[in-house]
């Protein structure tokens, strides 16, 4: 570590004041920060608080939570290649290879490209670079489909960085979430790329077995409006012959279905949540509010039912889609989230019960997750000032003049 | 039911501000403080739930072609409808004026801090837009004024949400190009993506 240590500090003075990169003093002092930690020190007429915990750490402590998703995203995607190939033989080696030959590649492009416009955006405005972008650019490609064109991945981070992030001032700032921004971006930009048949990675040059429609469970869903056979029955027979029960509810649990990279597997969420709640850098009031408003609405749809989807059981909504990756990762950024104790349980369930909602009643879009999420960003703020202005009211009673 | 569905439809699904970027100017300068933006939104509400039924009245017994038959069997084939939008404005330009005096009467405060933008309710295009839109859609008098009101609902909802957004705005650290309008507009168009959740739902 000490040659690191010894370059850092050769260079330091160009980009110091006085120096010839004066303009580049931010670029220099994110790569130092990133790799020691920093010697600055609290003024001695400042707050002083001491904790080990400060926003790089926290954006590392999500990037961990989200690796089990990541690395199984990998393997996924090169699993759902050979069974749609017909093929499920295949060695583990050869699927971790597809999938990562598939993966790493979005994933790369998006942190070059999101870090980029940081940099730039640092050295113009003279701000630190932001550690946001950390958790940023991992969870833009995880909850892109797996064959996504690169330069749309790039083209989305550039905008969702820009006009989502930057506009506003920086992480901490935004007001819908950075992520989302980007895939709601190419969804209604390039629908083609982002819905329909393109969950399941197959190649160019390959042919897919007979019966594969590249149909997910929520296209499925959204299919039983229309022909009225039943929910759990039409994924049971989903697949027969070339891949049987790939959509039973164990099946679908743990995550061996086509969908977003990082998005199928419920368990490895559950993980990322364990992690996330543990350590308290993630809500868990948020995540157990999103589950319960998506399972009550689920179950109150049941009451109402009036056609095969709205009848399907509720704990089934828990494990398709994207529901799980969205509650545990999207739904509980700290900035974008309402702030207040009581404004996250509002917050959750309204999440949890639009996305349902959506799901069932609008044809339009098969997944409700990240619309929900974006639409219950923008009215967190004003679920925070109600909840506010309650506890005040509710002070003010007590209080006795 | 077929009401409660309209109701829901032209609160969420036609919102005017982000289905059809209707009555934006108010949107815009009054949403500073979400208290502010409550008066405006409550005015819209009571101009809106009062004038497309008004109007309704008007296009009906008035200016539709036959309409005027209840003076007489000689006007079946008068038409007015080229005075339309003259009297939708006269009709929505007296009820501003009601509510301008209500408000002035009972909430002075409200009354200074929308200022000039209490009049220009009269101008607002969501207001004449759903007076508009209830002619071209052929509603009976309850569904018009039920979608006045679900319009003036939506037009609210958006634009006390826009205004805890702006409040919360005051810790950003918006580049100085954009402050002010520039952000505002931007911030429109990312609520517009948040409510295509909607556009789509059919009921």
């Amino acid at each position: 570590m000490k040659f690191l240590r010894d370059a850092l500090d050769k260079v330091k003075p160009h980009f110091e004041k006085g120096g010839k990169w004066e303009k580049f003093y931010y670029l220099y002092e994110a790569h130092e920060t990133f790799l020691f930690a920093p010697n600055h020190t609290t003024r001695s007429t400042g707050a002083q608080i001491k904790d080990a915990i400060d926003m790089k750490r926290l954006m590392m402590t999500v990037i961990i939570a989200l690796l089990p998703c990541l690395l199984f995203g990998i393997y996924n995607v090169g699993y759902q290649h050979f069974i749609a190939l017909g093929q499920p033989e295949a060695s583990f080696g050869d699927m971790i290879l597809v999938g990562a030959i598939q993966v790493l590649p979005v994933v790369v492009v998006s942190y070059a490209v999101g870090l980029g416009v940081e940099f730039i955006f640092s050295v113009v405005r003279q701000h630190p670079v932001n550690e946001g972008f950390l958790v940023t650019g991992m969870l833009i490609p995880l909850v892109l489909p797996p064959d996504i064109p690169l330069w749309q991945v790039a083209l989305a981070t550039v905008f969702a960085v820009i006009i989502a992030k930057e506009a506003f001032g920086g992480t901490g700032m935004n007001v819908l979430n950075v992520a989302l921004t980007a895939r709601a971006f190419l969804y209604f930009a390039y629908p083609s790329q982002i819905s329909g048949d393109v969950w399941t990675y197959i190649g160019e040059s390959s042919q897919a077995v007979d019966g594969f429609t590249g149909a997910t469970p929520l296209a499925i869903g959204a299919q039983i409006v229309e022909n009225g056979e039943g929910f759990v029955q039409s994924l049971n027979q989903y697949g027969q012959g070339w891949a049987d029960g790939i959509f039973s509810f164990s099946n679908m649990f743990f995550g061996f279905m086509p969908g977003c990279i990082g998005e199928t597997s419920t368990l490895m969420c559950l993980v990322g949540a364990v992690i996330l709640a543990i350590t308290g850098v993630g809500s868990w009031k948020v995540m157990v509010s999103v589950f319960g408003g998506a399972y009550a609405m689920g179950w109150l749809l049941n009451l109402l039912a009036v056609n095969e989807y709205m009848a399907m059981p509720a704990h089934y909504h828990l494990v398709i889609g994207g529901l799980a990756f969205g509650a545990v990762y999207m739904a509980t950024d700290p900035v974008t989230a309402a702030h207040t104790e009581s404004g996250k349980w509002i917050y959750g369930l309204l999440i949890g019960m639009l996305t349902v909602v959506i799901r069932v009643f609008n044809p339009a879009y098969p997944e409700g997750i990240m619309l929900a999420i974006l639409l219950m960003n923008v009215f967190a703020p004003l679920i925070d000032h109600y909840v506010v202005i309650a506890n005040k009211k509710r002070r003010l009673q007590r209080a006795t003049v | 039911m077929e009401l409660v569905s309209l109701g829901i439809k032209s609160i969420f699904i036609d919102n005017m501000i982000f289905a059809y970027f209707l009555g934006m100017c108010s949107f815009l300068a009054v949403s500073k403080k979400v208290s502010t933006a409550i008066g405006l939104g409550a005015a819209v509400v009571f101009v809106l739930t009062i004038t497309v039924p008004v109007n309704w009245l008007l296009q009906e017994y008035i200016l539709k072609e036959g309409a005027l038959t209840w003076l007489g069997a000689d006007f079946a084939g008068v038409s007015l409808e080229f005075l339309q939008f003259i009297m939708f404005i006269a009709i929505i330009a007296g009820i501003v004026q009601l509510v301008e005096m209500i408000i002035e009467k009972f909430s002075p405060s409200l009354y200074g801090s929308l200022g000039i933008f209490l009049p220009l309710i009269a101008v607002n295009c969501a207001i004449l837009g759903s007076s508009l839109f209830m002619v071209q859609r052929d509603y009976a008098l309850s569904e018009a004024a039920v979608y006045g009101f679900g319009s003036g609902i939506g037009w609210m909802l958006a634009i006390v949400a826009l205004a805890a957004i702006r409040e919360k705005l005051k810790y950003s650290n918006v580049p100085d190009g954009l402050k002010g309008l520039g952000i505002t507009m931007l911030i429109t168009g990312l609520m517009g993506i948040a409510f295509k959740s909607f556009i789509g739902i059919a009921l």
